[in-house]
């Protein structure tokens, strides 16, 4: 190294160490941050979704849940409840409530899907939480099992729910409601976040697959036409019987009393 | 004489000769019927059980009675593969795969609404109109026995298909029969033949619906007839017809003609229903297993009541000497039915002793010129009203949304509260109905015509009644009080003691009437009193 420690009280070696070390320290850098840099732009994205998702948390939903999603007295904390939970509840309508009753009702929702897709990553952001799912995500169509899924809900689903899906009335006006006409992916999230008066229903005690079988079965009884005439509300016996003393003893005495009209 | 004449005569000859058929027809063919449509009920309730006999014997063709465990391979896509027994299995068979078997199956199934239905109509026009009095005692408690076992009969053909509805029902049923205290757990192992539900419940019930029952009803219904047939029929009060005659068509030809067709328009719209309305879709239910139930389940409409009150019975059980009794289960489920269906069989004898009326009675009464007995019938009917309500509240509760458990408080309280209001009104309602007759038959109906006379003053015109209306209005016999007798002439007291008293207190509600119009009356009237 002779050949380079004589040098080393050249007029030019400082400027030239330093070049050195600036360009080593200039290239380590950019070698050590360009990995990241191909994401940048999703990353943007994602924080501005997470500032839109804010910004809508704010206006609508801070007053009862808390400027930071700690919750209130009259509403619980979202820090942690994930996106699946506000992709259950908005999505469906049920959030924002219509009134403070029993029972948060679904309806015509409030937020289109990027609203709530924002108001879902601002509260995935608080905390680790179930996600949330997309439609073609749930392939139910191709690895459901109907009938498979017919058992699972007579076994899990039915009594709350009703043997048909119709709904079903619990304690103190609190109700499960049909499930006739939900999205895939709102069962689907439904039965992993438990919203409401449901229970949880995890991987663990329904497996993915047989969440979509129960999808499938769901769908399949939505779909299945009225089999032995006018269904009635697919409730039982309560409807067969008031039709049975209006219409059918209706029309017999009005019968009757057509054939001894003449009577004398 | 054409030939055909003497084709017709020969053969009826024919037969006579060896039957001796003719003087039996010629006498039983001109029995005289009344006409009115409320006489029809019963009628309805008849052909709804040829229709049950005919299309029940059609589902037996396929119906498999028995609780072997197979998997189901039929047509019905979301029950493919599905274990299930045979007896379910069979039902979705006859429900998809026997060509008219689901219509079948819905007729079957809204006869049976219907013929319980019509049951329950008629008992109410009998109570109503006070047909069940001397002698048709008898008649009426046989009557109470075919609603009885119609409501068990029913109840154990919604049990055969082992849907899961139907396992639900079954449940509750063993249920009722564990709360039995002391032998409750014994019959119920009897029953079942061990442990519920075991394997041999449907093939028991399955005999006991389509063959011991039928057996009883045939018998029984043809008993309730021919009382019908020798006491003859009751009618309505009005000109020309009193307790020694009736007053109608001949069964021949009219009657023929007219049941007959009657037959088939209830048959056709008991089809019309099947065909049209979807009734106990077993195949949405699912196979029963014990493990499983489904909000909403049900019993049909006749055991409604029953369910409702089991339902608003507060949570009570002892533990005594060792033995639990399920007083909630016990009371709604059996003692309260018990003294129901009791009362109800021993009315007539309770009425004829309250009212002292020993006589025989073949003209019916009008329900306002008996208000006691009005009111009776119109607060039981409340009972099982708010019972019935409360046998659906969870379906009332969804629809109309409610809770179930304000539902529930206002059955709790209703029941109690609601029958003797409804009591109190339709007796009020009944003495102002009688108010009105009385009215109408001293004054004329209202024609709204106002006439001014001479000197100026306003009158209305009044249209005086038909003597026949007025003969309808003022046929009836007011009952009289029995006057209570607490001791005799030599001072010994009445050995009835209480059962004198309640009975002229009963006596003296019973006789409270508004006075109907008297001959006086109505003769000052018509001499120019108006």
């Amino acid at each position: 190294m002779k050949f380079i420690s004589k040098y080393r009280r050249h007029k030019f070696a400082t400027p030239v160490l330093l070049l050195i070390a600036l360009s080593a320290l200039g290239f380590t850098f950019s070698a050590a941050t360009a990995a990241p840099n191909q994401s940048a732009a999703t990353a943007s994205a994602r924080s501005t979704l997470i500032e839109e998702g804010k910004e809508i948390f704010l206006k609508g939903c801070s007053s009862c849940h808390g400027l930071n999603a700690e919750g209130a007295a009259i509403a619980p904390a979202l820090i942690g409840v994930g996106a699946a939970s506000v992709d259950f509840m908005v999505a469906t309508g049920r959030m924002p409530m219509q009134d403070m009753s029993q029972q948060a009702m679904r309806k015509a929702p409030v937020y289109n899907e990027e609203e709530v897709a924002a108001l879902a990553a601002y509260v995935a952001s608080l905390a680790h939480g179930p996600r949330a799912y997309t439609n073609a995500e749930i392939k139910w169509e191709r690895d459901g099992n109907t009938a498979e899924g017919g058992e699972l809900f007579r076994n899990n689903c039915a009594m709350c729910h009703n043997f048909a899906g119709q709904g079903g009335a619990l304690s103190q006006g609190k109700y499960a409601p049909t499930v006739m006409g939900v999205e895939a992916r709102h069962i689907y999230e439904a039965m992993i976040i438990g919203p409401q008066a449901m229970p949880v229903f995890n991987d663990k005690i329904i497996t993915p697959e047989e969440k979509l079988s129960i999808i499938k079965w769901i769908k399949s009884a939505e779909s299945e036409p009225a089999l032995g005439g006018a269904a009635l509300g697919r409730v039982g016996p309560v409807t067969e019987g008031l039709l049975v003393w209006t219409l059918g003893l209706g029309l017999l005495i009005g019968i009757a009393v057509w054939l001894t009209a003449k009577a004398r | 004489m054409t030939a055909r004449e003497r084709i017709a005569g020969n053969v009826a000859n024919y037969v006579d000769e060896r039957t001796g058929a003719a003087a039996w027809m010629k006498k039983n063919l001109q029995k005289v019927f009344p006409d009115h449509w409320s006489f029809m009920l019963g009628e309805i309730a008849l052909y709804s059980f040829v229709i049950l006999l005919l299309s029940g014997t059609f589902l037996t063709f396929w119906f498999d009675p028995s609780m072997r465990h197979v998997v189901y391979e039929g047509s019905y896509q979301p029950l493919k593969d599905v274990e299930m027994s045979a007896a379910y299995a069979s039902t979705l068979h006859i429900s998809f795969d026997v060509r008219g078997g689901l219509l079948m199956r819905q007729i079957h199934h809204w006869a049976a609404l219907i013929f319980l239905a019509a049951i329950v109509a008629h008992l109410m026009r009998v109570f109503f109109t006070g047909a069940f009095r001397k002698p048709r005692e008898f008649n009426w408690i046989l009557g109470i026995g075919l609603l009885t076992l119609g409501i068990v009969e029913g109840f154990l053909g919604y049990s055969l298909p082992d849907d899961l509805l139907s396992g639900t029902g079954i449940r509750i049923a063993h249920a009722i029969i564990q709360s039995i205290p002391v032998v409750g757990t014994y019959l119920s192992f009897f029953a079942f033949g061990g442990a519920f539900p075991g394997e041999i419940f449907i093939p028991r019930i399955y005999i006991v619906h389509v063959l011991l029952l039928p057996g009883i009803f045939l018998a029984l219904i043809t008993v309730h007839l021919m009382l019908v047939w020798y006491q003859k029929h009751t009618q309505y009060p009005g000109p020309g017809r009193t307790e020694k005659n009736v007053v109608g068509y001949p069964l021949m030809p009219v009657y023929m003609a007219k049941a007959g067709g009657f037959f088939f328009i209830v048959f056709g719209i008991t089809a019309l229903l099947g065909a049209v309305a979807s009734i106990n879709s077993v195949w949405l239910f699912g196979p029963y297993t014990p493990a499983q139930i489904s909000a909403g389940s049900q019993p049909d409409w006749y055991m409604g009541w029953l369910d409702g009150l089991v339902r608003m019975a507060p949570p009570i059980e002892t533990y005594i000497f060792g033995h639990t009794i399920s007083w909630n289960i016990l009371i709604p489920g059996l003692i309260i039915p018990g003294i129901i269906f009791t009362g109800m069989a021993l009315y007539p004898f309770i009425e004829s002793w309250m009212s002292g009326d020993k006589s025989e009675h073949h003209l019916l009464d009008r329900p306002r010129n008996v208000p006691n007995r009005t009111a009776l019938g119109v607060m039981s009917l409340t009972f099982m009203l708010v019972t019935l309500i409360n046998g659906g509240n969870d379906i009332i509760a969804t629809h109309f949304d409610l809770t179930i458990n304000q539902i529930m408080w206002f059955s709790r309280i209703g029941v109690i509260v609601l029958p003797p209001l409804a009591f109190v009104i339709t007796k009020r309602i009944c003495l102002s109905l009688q108010r009105r007759d009385r009215e109408l038959v001293l004054h004329g109906k209202e024609t709204g015509r106002l006439v001014m006379l001479p000197h100026g003053e306003f009158i209305e015109v009044h249209e005086e009644l038909s003597a026949a209306k007025k003969f309808t209005l003022t046929q009836h016999v007011q009952p009289q009080a029995i006057a209570l007798v607490t001791e005799d002439k030599q001072g010994v007291l009445n050995p009835k003691g209480i059962r004198a008293k309640i009975q002229a207190k009963l006596s003296k509600a019973n006789a409270e009437n508004i006075a109907k119009p008297t001959a006086t009356e109505l003769k000052e009237l018509e001499s120019g009193h108006h």
